[in-house]
């Protein structure tokens, strides 16, 4: 790591721990919601022969709620709520995102033009783009690592992996 | 007697040349996989394990249990030499590990490691051999209560035994349960939480979620740290291991001591991170030097690793035994299982013996051959760390991809593997734990056909769970250890307010 020169008083600006737990818990809180919405639905009352199929994930519902609940109970009146930590600095989920993002397009190019052809792109995009590897070595590499995977998957394994909505290969006859 | 008989059969089955080729080659696979970021054992087996379905299931899981082997192994190169865990359970490992290697003593550090490792999975191995089929046996006369006081006890012990804030916990192991519930009920046959999207009627599978949960999650996490590398050499031959191996019996107790905790760990799902942090921790108190810990000592190399081997280890003894995997990576491995058309569970003792003994002594065989593979092999790993982040992020995020296309051969799952990356982000910097998380999504619909074919027999009857002296008493160890935080602070307030 690059020594970072963050004295105590001066706190990097990002997202605040505080801001991460409230998105985490509501997120949480919606999902436990939505279960317990459904449950209802398929009936979540104990009848003659037992629980109905709405019975077991209604209490759980219930559960992440009150736990979720809990979280945010602790976040605006447990002790540590004075405190200012930060969740992830603004740098650093640039970094992620620079990870993130590409990775959300590859599944897209995934699902158009199949594992092989997106792989190829995607690992030639991410050493220039972030390794500032030349183009040439990039492009090779992305296609050794796609040759290999369809080595072991096509031909030894007989394990097809996806081709794509827009199959580009498929003049090889795969 | 009788085990050691199935033994030596379990090891005419396990010594095939075909079967220690796979032994080498899970070994060598699983080292790396502990060493490179962003794959671990849990999702490393889930990755692999499509390409096994073809061969003999013995064979397989021999493989799939080896790369276990090696990822407990290889989290050590890591954590020593680079002061980077490569797994959770080598956490532990960097507070003396690191400190040893920066004292140019990194040779020495890696042979405890390893040593120990070895030493904590032995024994867990012994234990299993004669324990395991034991329990099994006592399990045969389970029926669904007592199944369901399992569960209970072991989705308990995970919320009194976890380090995390309790209600981070539950909601991690209930959010594992709901996404579990998702699909067809076994029972009723109802299609529950799909709000009308068909594709959702396979229900979430688990080896997705650990795909993205460990292996996305951790790239981005890594991601965040920056990642330039800055390793020490190490030199390993064999004057350090014999003289390192001169010194280690000194740290007898420690080390039985640390088996015990980790066997004990394992078995009751604690698991390999907590097993080896506790360990440290009981090794820094009662060890003389234990003011010294976390400047180089190797006692503090010793206790976390032959903990968290032994714990690896020994969370494979409920899920042969009994069919409840004590760990994700257990987890994983039952998945096999039961793709392989083999029901995990007491009844594999009795019908499947080559299997279960072919297993249990590879579990030996393996370990024998990880420890020579990693002492010989170190400096080849270190060089593989040294590969750059910007080639190793993309290949590993292709190898995630296509790992969870394979489980379903449904794209849909590489996007809830994204999903799942992102949550694991996000889970694990908020230390929400992800381990009750995935053992809840696999043993969820197990669980609740336990409890609700346990309603059917006692007609809707909640005492059903208390009706016999073992059941009974299962659920009150798992009420026990659901309590046991709240317990240990109600006796701390009681001595203050008598003193």
């Amino acid at each position: 790591m690059e020594d970072k020169q963050v004295s105590g008083e001066v706190v990097p600006s990002g997202i605040s721990v505080r801001a991460a737990e409230i998105a985490v818990a509501i997120f949480l809180l919606t999902l436990g919601g939505l279960v317990m919405y459904d449950s209802v639905r398929l009936g979540f009352r104990w009848v003659g022969d037992g629980p109905q199929a709405g019975y077991f994930p209604f209490y759980i519902a219930l559960f992440i709620c009150v736990s979720s609940l809990g979280v945010l109970g602790q976040v605006f009146f447990g002790k540590g709520r004075g405190e200012h930590k930060v969740f992830v600095e603004w740098a650093q989920l640039k970094l992620v995102l620079s990870v993130l993002i590409p990775a959300t397009v590859y599944v897209f190019g995934i699902q158009m033009i199949g594992i092989y052809v997106a792989s190829v792109a995607y690992i030639a995009f991410f050493m220039v783009w972030l390794g500032k590897y030349p183009w040439f070595k990039s492009v090779l590499l992305g296609i050794a690592v796609s040759i290999a995977t369809f080595m072991m998957f096509e031909i030894w394994f007989k394990v097809p992996l996806f081709k794509g909505a827009f199959n580009p290969l498929s003049f090889i006859g795969y | 007697m009788e085990e050691i008989n199935a033994l030596f059969h379990g090891f005419s089955v396990a010594l095939t040349p075909f079967n220690l080729m796979l032994m080498v080659i899970g070994i060598v696979l699983g080292v790396l996989i502990g060493v490179l970021p962003g794959l671990g054992g849990a999702n490393g087996i889930a990755i692999l394990l499509p390409l096994t379905f073809t061969m003999p299931p013995t064979s397989a899981v021999i493989m799939l249990s080896c790369i276990y082997w090696g990822a407990l192994f290889g989290g050590a190169i890591t954590s020593i030499l680079f002061n980077i865990p490569g797994e959770p359970w080598s956490v532990a490992t960097t507070f003396d590990g690191y400190p040893m290697a920066q004292q140019g003593k990194a040779g020495e550090a890696l042979t405890t490691a390893f040593t120990s490792s070895f030493i904590g999975a032995f024994f867990a191995v012994v234990m299993i051999t004669f324990l395991a089929p034991l329990v099994a046996k006592f399990a045969l006369q389970f029926g669904p209560p007592e199944f369901f006081s399992v569960f209970f006890l072991t989705f308990c012990s995970f919320i009194g035994m976890g380090k995390e804030p309790p209600f981070k916990i539950v909601a991690a192991m209930m959010l594992g349960f709901a996404l579990a519930a998702v699909g067809i009920d076994t029972v009723t046959g109802q299609l529950r939480l799909i709000f009308g999207w068909h594709e959702l009627m396979r229900g979430f599978d688990f080896l997705i979620a650990v795909i993205g949960l460990f292996g996305i999650g951790e790239i981005l996490l890594s991601m965040e740290e920056g990642l330039s590398f800055q390793g020490r050499t190490a030199k390993i031959n064999m004057r350090i291991v014999i003289e390192t191996w001169k010194k280690l019996p000194k740290f007898w107790l420690t080390s039985l001591r640390s088996c015990i905790i980790g066997c004990w760990m394992g078995i009751t799902p604690g698991g390999a991170t907590p097993a080896s942090f506790m360990s440290y921790g009981v090794a820094k108190r009662m060890s003389p030097d234990g003011t010294k810990f976390g400047t180089g000592m190797p006692e503090g190399i010793v206790a976390p690793e032959t903990a968290a081997h032994a714990a690896g280890t020994a969370a494979l003894l409920p899920m042969l035994s009994l069919g409840i995997p004590g760990s994700p990576t257990a987890a994983v491995l039952l998945g096999g299982l039961l793709i392989w058309g083999l029901q995990p569970g007491p009844l594999l003792f009795v019908e499947q013996k080559d299997f279960v003994w072919g297993l249990i002594a590879s579990m030996y065989l393996g370990n024998i051959v990880g420890l020579i593979i990693v002492l010989t092999c170190v400096p080849l790993f270190a060089a593989i760390l040294r590969i750059p982040f910007s080639i190793v992020a993309p290949v590993i995020i292709v190898i995630c991809a296509i790992g969870a296309f394979t489980v379903n051969n449904a794209m849909l799952d590489i996007w809830f593997m994204l999903l799942f990356g992102v949550m694991g982000y996000a889970f694990k910097k908020l230390s929400y734990p992800l381990a009750p998380l995935v053992l809840a999504l696999v043993l969820g619909d197990q669980a609740e056909d336990a409890f609700r074919q346990s309603m059917l027999i006692s007609q809707g009857d909640v005492r059903v769970f208390f009706s016999n002296g073992l059941v009974g008493s299962i659920m009150a160890l798992g009420l026990l250890m659901l309590f046991w935080p709240l317990i240990g602070k109600l006796k701390a307030a009681l001595r203050n307010s008598g003193a």
